[in-house]
């Protein structure tokens, strides 16, 4: 008998191993809504699986009788609209800051203790602020999620660009580099993995900051609508609406993998 | 032409005194090799040559000029490890410094002058056999081929000074006879003064036309950092003639 540490599943084992805990909630989840049911038919907290069905035909097929709208798309158009703006700007100002300040020690001087002290902000905490300098509108949601992440990506960048061997830059530099060719040629293109890392990771808290923004101050958008049908303990609704959520986050997190692993093959470890 | 003159050249880390006294000169294209005990000053001697250390005291001179106080393309380096860059395939890593020279706003060549660049990068990937890996990314080659690569990534340029730290230290006994050949191909070529440290004498007789012995000509027990190293051995090596056996020289560096 081998070693439990060097006891490897087979790949339909290793499949049928990261089901199970699926499976198991699945099954949890329809034990708890019928034992609740069959006590009070009128319980709300864990709806039975054709209310999902009845609530999903509703929101997501036929048109709202107030606007006319598709409610389940129109949620998701101005939630990723959103998200996926906020992410590119975080990304942008996430590599030329990261870029900057490890490639640069005067700019490291300069920004790097207060870019760590931006990133010590709770964003929930300078959230008012935002709505009132800029409005309840779509500017002051996007500028939290940039608020929330764009720090983290800026610290997480430059401290790739400085674990950089040093004999890599000083042998550029014997081939002529310029600080020029040197950020552009050497450092820069060897940032770009880890900016997607750094993408990967802070994804969970851009949602969270989101979602935050338009549970307080919006009309449409997929926080928004789980805190309005709140009110009515509308289960039947949250709970496809968390589900979506988190098959969205996935989905761009995988998204993101791919184009790491398509772009910078050299940076897969091996 | 690159001779390096060094007078009365001190090296100190706060009170620890690394280099004491360094005098010497070495003529243009001589290859010198360079050994000595660990942690005793050959390293900081290459980095103040690469301008990346400056000298406490004294002068560094090459061609009589002071060695300027940052890297620059007339002085190469290869290291032991980490001079590659990863995110460069084989044959771009040969480009990168022909592309710098040729290019100062992109560091690309474009047309007839890429076309110029290849041709040389591929002869000299021809001369250390790695044409065939040419589209490999550095961490698919064996230290063997990375260190080649480093090599000649470092002559492209046609440094006057090649510096060569441990290059073959983390290699195999067994490949080292290969990168004697290509290393020796290259200084001919190439017209350039070479400083090689080692820690393999028999490496720093085979190759060198001069070899430097790095010791501290005092000690004291109870302030180790109290005294430099300097060169208590500066051997003339006739390569062709090997007039002095091996043997008997070790023999006199292990006397005093
Ligand atoms: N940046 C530094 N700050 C302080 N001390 C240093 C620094 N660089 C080197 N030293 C000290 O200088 C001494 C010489 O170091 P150096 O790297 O030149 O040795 P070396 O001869 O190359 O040794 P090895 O054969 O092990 O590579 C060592 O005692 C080291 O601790
Ligand atoms: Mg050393």
């Amino acid at each position: 008998m081998p070693r439990l540490v060097n006891l490897y599943p087979s790949s339909g084992g290793a499949l049928a191993l990261g089901a199970l805990p699926f499976l198991i909630l699945i099954a949890a989840y329809l034990f708890g809504s019928a034992t609740r049911l069959a006590e009070n038919p009128d319980d709300k907290l864990l709806p039975a699986p054709s209310a999902f069905v009845e609530t999903l035909k509703s929101y997501a097929v036929e048109e709202d009788r107030r606007s006319g709208e598709v409610l389940w798309w129109l949620d998701t158009g101005a939630s990723l609209k959103r998200l996926l703006i906020a992410l590119g700007i975080s990304a942008l100002i996430g590599i030329v800051g990261g870029l900057a300040i490890g490639a640069l020690p005067i700019v490291r001087s300069l920004l790097g203790p207060f870019v760590a002290a931006l990133a010590m902000i709770p964003p929930l905490a300078i959230l008012p602020i935002l709505f009132i300098m800029l409005g309840l509108g779509e500017v002051a949601k996007i500028a939290l999620i940039v608020f929330g992440v764009a720090p983290c990506i800026i610290r997480d960048v430059s401290l790739r660009a400085g674990e950089l061997p040093k004999e890599q830059l000083i042998k550029a530099q014997t081939l002529g580099a310029s600080s020029w060719l040197l950020a552009t040629r050497v450092i820069l293109p060897q940032l770009w993995p880890r900016l997607i890392d750094a993408l990967r990771l802070t994804l969970g808290s851009a949602w969270l900051f989101l979602i935050a923004a338009e549970a307080i101050a919006s009309t449409e958008g997929l926080g928004y609508r789980i805190f309005l049908v709140r009110r009515y303990m509308a289960m039947d609704v949250i709970l496809p609406y968390v589900i979506w959520i988190t098959l969205l986050a996935y989905t761009m997190d995988w998204l993101l993998r791919m184009t790491r692993a398509r772009l910078f093959p050299w940076a897969e470890s091996r | 032409m690159a001779s390096v003159t060094v007078k009365h050249l001190w090296k100190e880390y706060g009170s620890q005194v690394v280099l004491e006294n360094l005098n010497l000169h070495v003529a243009d294209r001589e290859f010198v090799t360079i050994i000595g005990a660990s942690g005793c000053g050959k390293t900081t001697f290459l980095r103040m040559l690469l301008g990346v250390e400056q000298p406490t005291k004294g002068q560094l001179l090459i061609d009589g000029e002071p060695v300027p106080a940052e890297p620059g393309p007339d002085r190469g380096i290869v290291f032991q490890r980490y001079s590659l860059f990863p995110h460069l395939s084989v044959l771009d890593n040969l480009m990168l410094g022909l592309e710098f020279s040729g290019s100062r706003w992109l560091g690309k060549l474009f047309g007839a002058r890429r076309r110029v660049a290849l041709e040389k990068a591929e002869s000299l990937l021809e001369a250390i056999g790695l044409h065939t890996a040419r589209d490999k990314y550095p961490s698919q080659l064996s230290g063997g081929m990375q260190q080649r690569l480093s090599i000649a990534q470092s002559v492209i340029r046609e440094p006057k000074i090649l510096l060569l730290d441990e290059p073959f230290g983390a290699l195999d006994p067994g490949i080292t006879a290969d990168m004697h050949e290509i290393i020796l191909r290259l200084w001919q070529a190439n017209r350039m003064t070479i400083f090689m440290i080692t820690h393999d004498l028999k490496e720093s007789f085979q190759l060198g036309t001069r070899l430097l012995v790095f010791d501290k000509r005092r000690n004291d027990p109870h302030e180790p950092e109290r005294y430099g190293a300097t060169v208590t051995y500066d051997i003339p090596l006739n390569r062709k003639k090997h007039s002095m056996p091996l043997a008997s020289l070790t023999a006199a560096l292990a006397g005093p």
